[in-house]
């Protein structure tokens, strides 16, 4: 399991879904990836991706101008 | 009973991608989706900007139609490629910038060279949500057949809502669908598709009017057309065509425009262009961020800053303070008399 951090910030929807999945479908089921976004678009288009593809958003931080989306690589 | 045949089905987020796909579901055909973003999708880009949408569901409704029919969506980034699309379409425009019928044959083309990849997987045909007769340009009968063969589909490009209309396909010629459960839809009439969608319980799905597309929008094409003229070029870049959806567009002259923003949000949006463009914000005031497009002349920044004045709380006063940010350079302060509304004339607004 390795963690990995991905800048998808300043893009609008659904770029910074595009870069997670791409990103994703490079690592390994269980690694971690934290996505640093400001589209708050993400905040429901980012977990609908994970759930529909069998990834698992483990944390969603929304500070005051980025957002920090935590994903689980599922299978 | 499952179906050893899958497909790929062109998603949208539309009614009619949505009912396409669960008829083909109600065989046991497996289906994932595919989803093309040409920058130009409607989606939920400005909703994500203006604050006066804030409380409107953010979703993306490709994702929610995937997430409805319980199958994979992939997301393809077609925006370098579309370009060509757009800017040479083989059958022309629409009613506006829209390359309708180009653009279907493009994304037709592109699932092709999906199942292509994805053919030992089970991969074997493609799918569309496509009605006869429901879109002027691009969805008539005798587009039909012009998608299928230029986009290189042939016979594995099946609509499931219209395919009575239309000759068999492999999928039904094989037997791997059962023609006699497809349909037969055809005209703008949206009262079938409702009546499917009932049936199979959908109920929350979305209904773009103009499509998905800020193609098919007139103010729009419109904005789009006076980039390229105020440019002389019809070259663009993903920013601009973001842009092109934010703000208020002002042209006083033809070398450069006002981008100026309409409420706090756009103007958030804005703040990230700071470094790529002249900016004039009035200080004095509450006011909106404004960013400069193209090749203004020192001699024209006073104007400029006067019709950015014009659009903030300090319009009635007699001078207002402003900021004129130049990347790279020191920034300028400077009371301006703000511009009457009769002087900002009709024919700037782009």
């Amino acid at each position: 399991m390795s963690e990995h951090h991905l800048d998808a910030r300043r893009l609008l929807c659904p770029m910074p879904v595009i870069k997670t999945q791409n990103k994703v479908s490079d690592l390994n089921v269980g690694d971690i990836l934290h996505v640093a976004c400001t589209d708050p678009g993400v905040l429901s288009d980012i977990p609908a991706w994970a759930r529909i593809n069998g990834h698992e958003v483990i944390s969603q931080q929304e500070n005051e101008d980025e957002i920090i989306i935590t994903v689980r690589v599922g299978s | 009973m499952a179906n050893k045949h899958k497909a790929i089905a062109l998603i949208s987020g539309g009614l009619d991608s949505l009912l396409a796909v669960r008829v083909l579901q109600e065989q046991g055909i497996e289906v994932e989706g595919i989803n093309f973003y040409t920058g130009f999708c409607v989606e939920g880009h400005t909703h994500a900007i203006r604050n006066n949408d804030r409380d409107k569901q953010k979703r993306n409704n490709a994702l929610w139609a995937a997430e409805q029919l319980g199958i994979k969506l992939h997301i393809v980034d077609v925006i370098e490629e579309y370009k060509d699309v757009l800017l040479n379409p083989k059958h022309g425009y629409g009613a506006n910038m829209n390359p309708c019928l180009d653009c279907k044959v493009f994304m037709v083309s592109k699932a092709v060279e999906w199942v292509k990849e994805n053919h030992k997987n089970g991969f074997d045909f493609i799918i569309t949500g496509e009605v006869i007769g429901q879109r002027p340009m691009s969805q008539r009968k005798q587009t039909m057949p012009i998608i299928a063969k230029e986009s290189g589909a042939d016979d594995i490009l099946l609509r499931p809502l219209c395919a009575k209309n239309l000759p068999a396909t492999k999928p039904e010629l094989e037997g791997w669908v059962d023609r006699e459960k497809l349909y037969d839809f055809s005209g703008r009439n949206r009262k079938p598709q409702m009546a499917l969608a009932k049936e199979f319980g959908f109920t929350d799905y979305a209904s773009p009017a103009g499509g998905c597309c800020f193609l098919t929008d007139k103010n729009y094409s419109d904005k789009l057309v006076d980039l390229w003229e105020g440019r002389g070029s019809r070259e663009y870049e993903m920013d601009d065509i973001m842009l092109l959806k934010v703000g208020r567009h002002v042209r006083p002259k033809p070398e450069f425009k006002l981008i100026i923003a309409r409420d706090a949000g756009e103007s958030k949006f804005l703040e990230g262009y700071r470094k790529q463009f002249i900016t004039i914000q009035v200080t004095s005031h509450n006011g909106p961020l404004t960013l400069i497009d193209g090749d203004i002349k020192a001699d024209d920044l006073e104007m400029a800053a006067g019709i950015v004045a014009r659009y903030g709380q300090g319009r009635d006063a007699e001078q207002v303070e402003v900021e004129i940010a130049i990347p790279g350079e020191e920034k300028q302060q400077r009371q301006i008399k703000p511009l009457s509304v009769e002087a900002v004339l009709k024919e700037w607004h782009v």
